[in-house]
């Protein structure tokens, strides 16, 4: 039995596609600076326990909500921890949901995304679960699944995963129901292909493209909803500091102290604002007619 | 209503309208709302599957700390938690359905009265925050089309960038700093309700729907400008503008309608963002509204109430969808059922 003809483009070729330039194209200043400050932000968070001058977790009973000083180079919070090097490690687990909420659902939705796409029977019934899924509010979904299963990590990082999936697999049947019209896929049909070797080799490579952009936004979601739960009392425990429940443990001290919200805040909107610019060059370089529409 | 009539004889291809067959109207509109039952049973399902299969006994919650296991086993027992799975459920809907949604772990006040007491602030608050973000964010939009790639334009999309990177509380947080303790224009934070004096609500409501309207108006803005440069890049408004129709008119009157669908599908689906920033918004400033209830209520594991807000909120959403799908035909003729 003859091999179908490929698809067009390897997972490689699509995967450094996305950064290598159709020739003639140039990227402009905005997204350089986006990914100049996205990499500094990441480096210094990831070698956070290499230069910060505190421990993170360290109390310090004679310097509680102390001013910034040469020492405290953002000052100190209620219980005299380094806002500066709880701000700097915070970071690490929070891009570390961020990254991880977005592997989760990008792998769970591509697997869900393609059965629903290529078998017409699970379809109806798996895109009403996921409506069901989308009408319910995330934050709610998220609270509820990280209040039942404990302030865990992993807890953490499966509750923002859930409510993101349905988007994931729209997204991902989307891109099989058209593709399986094309010509090559019929062919390999044809010619008896088995089941899972159109779905990985014809359909899946497909996907990956827009599975990177959706990536890029989920990633930032996450990152923010994580915030958001923490702030509400449903994020990761305290003892590990995270942007979300350093900014969560500084509300009551707020009208004394804003620093303890504006600075995880600022650091963790500029990651945020970087992820999702870099999602829109990313997505308008693979795919001109998009950027056509957004202008 | 004499707005939305005067809309409707403005309108030129009001034919298409009176074509319309009336029948397959209904047709459509009854497929529709049908259409949204497996999604609230599905629903149903997941909430109460998500409350029972996890750890955690409501019946231990509710006996306190203090309880000898007997103590629990006749709560267990008096809440119907022995019960099998299947008869929970269809006990559980079977109560729905007669409007009754059970009774609060906590307070042991019906959740119906609980709901009910706590629906005025919200709905005033995201009510106000609609009309302040599609006043706001729809103007936005056109203009920053209209002259695209300029300044304006600019402008609009770095604050529509903005409204999606800060998280909601963060923003919250700077407008209080700002014009609640730096300028003490309005109180910090509290709730009043209008039937205790127009002032007083407006200026304890203004900051919280404030900050709960910029991502919407990010959301909304992004999408009128990239609806509307779609729209004005076709023949007819450079025929309007040739035969000299004002700049105005042909913006809002010509061009608008005809982005309206995209911009009102996206003020339907944002409608999840609202009611998640409800949630974030309440706690901030301190309101008595349906998201603190929900949010204490998940914390406290109180099921009745978390069931009950799920369910809520999922069926506001699945409805506000509903609506705006009904409503694509008034915005644009071209699309028949």
């Amino acid at each position: 039995m003859t091999d179908a003809p490929q698809s067009r483009h390897s997972a490689f070729q699509v995967l450094t596609g996305v950064f290598s330039l159709p020739a003639g194209a140039r990227i402009g200043i905005g997204p350089m600076i986006a990914a100049a400050l996205l990499i500094a932000i990441v480096l210094a968070s990831i070698l956070a326990p290499l230069y910060v001058p505190f421990d993170p977790l360290k109390m310090n009973s004679s310097a509680r909500l102390s001013p910034p000083t040469d020492d405290f180079l953002l000052g100190t919070d209620q219980f005299g921890r380094d806002t500066f090097s709880r701000v700097m490690t915070g970071g690490r687990i929070s891009l570390l949901i961020g990254v991880g909420a977005a592997l989760v659902s990008v792998i769970i939705g591509l697997l869900i995304g393609l059965v629903a796409g290529f078998f017409r029977i699970a379809d109806s019934i798996i895109m009403r679960i996921m409506d069901s899924l989308m009408a319910m509010p995330a934050i709610l979904l998220a609270i509820a699944l990280v209040a039942l299963n404990g302030p865990s990590l992993t807890s953490v990082i499966m509750a923002i995963t859930i409510p993101e999936i349905p988007r994931v697999v729209r997204l991902v049947r989307s891109v099989v129901l058209s593709a399986r019209e094309e010509p090559y896929v019929e062919a390999a049909i044809a010619l008896g292909s088995s089941m899972p070797k159109i779905l990985l080799r014809h359909l899946m490579p497909n996907t990956f493209a827009p599975l990177i952009v959706q990536g890029t936004y989920i990633c930032a979601s996450a990152i923010l909803l994580e915030a958001i739960l923490s702030f509400l009392g449903a994020g990761v425990s305290t003892e590990i500091p995270t942007w979300g429940n350093i900014m969560a443990e500084g509300r009551t001290y707020f009208q004394i102290k804003p620093g303890l919200i504006f600075w995880p805040g600022l650091l963790l909107s500029l990651c945020i604002l970087a992820i999702n610019l870099l999602g829109d060059t990313a997505r308008d370089m693979l795919d001109p007619r998009l950027k056509k529409r957004e202008g | 209503m004499a707005r939305s009539l005067s809309l409707l004889r403005a309108r030129a291809p009001l034919a298409a309208i009176n074509n319309k067959d009336p029948q397959s109207m209904f047709v459509y509109i009854l497929k529709r709302v049908l259409a949204t039952i497996p999604v609230m049973v599905i629903v149903a399902i997941f909430v109460f599957l998500l409350l029972r299969l996890t750890p955690g006994d409501p019946a231990a919650i509710l006996a306190g700390d203090a309880a000898t296991p007997a103590q629990i086993e006749r709560i267990r027992d008096r809440l119907g938690l022995n019960d099998p799975l299947l008869v929970q459920f269809f006990t559980w809907i079977g109560q729905l359905l007669r409007g009754d949604m059970g009774t609060s772990l906590l307070s042991n006040t019906p959740v119906s009265g609980m709901v009910a007491s706590r629906l005025g602030p919200t709905i005033n608050i995201a009510l106000m925050t609609i009309v302040i973000s599609v006043a706001l964010a729809v103007p936005m939009g056109v203009i920053a089309a209209w002259r695209h790639r300029t300044w304006v334009d600019f402008l609009v999309m770095a604050f529509s960038v903005l409204g999606f990177s800060v998280p909601v509380f963060v923003i919250g947080y700077i407008l209080i700093q700002i014009f609640a303790i730096d300028l003490r224009w309005v109180p910090v934070q509290g709730y009043k309700d209008p039937s205790e004096g127009l002032g007083a609500f407006f200026s304890r409501a203004i900051l919280p729907s404030l900050t709960l309207a910029t991502i919407y108006i990010a959301l909304i803005a992004r999408m009128t400008r990239a609806s509307m440069l779609e729209v004005l890049g076709e023949d007819y408004i450079r025929t309007a503008r040739a035969k000299g129709v004002r700049e105005n008119t042909l913006l809002f009157r010509h061009a608008l309608r005809n982005a309206a669908v995209p911009i009102l599908t996206i003020i339907g689906t944002g409608f999840a963002l609202l009611i998640s920033g409800v949630v974030v918004t309440e706690s901030v400033f301190n309101i008595p509204g349906i998201g603190r209830l929900t949010v204490d209520a998940i914390l406290a594991r109180d099921y009745p109430v978390i069931q009950a807000m799920i369910l809520l909120t999922a069926g506001i959403y699945v409805f506000v969808n509903l609506l705006v799908d009904i409503s694509y035909s008034f915005f644009d003729p071209r699309i028949r059922y």
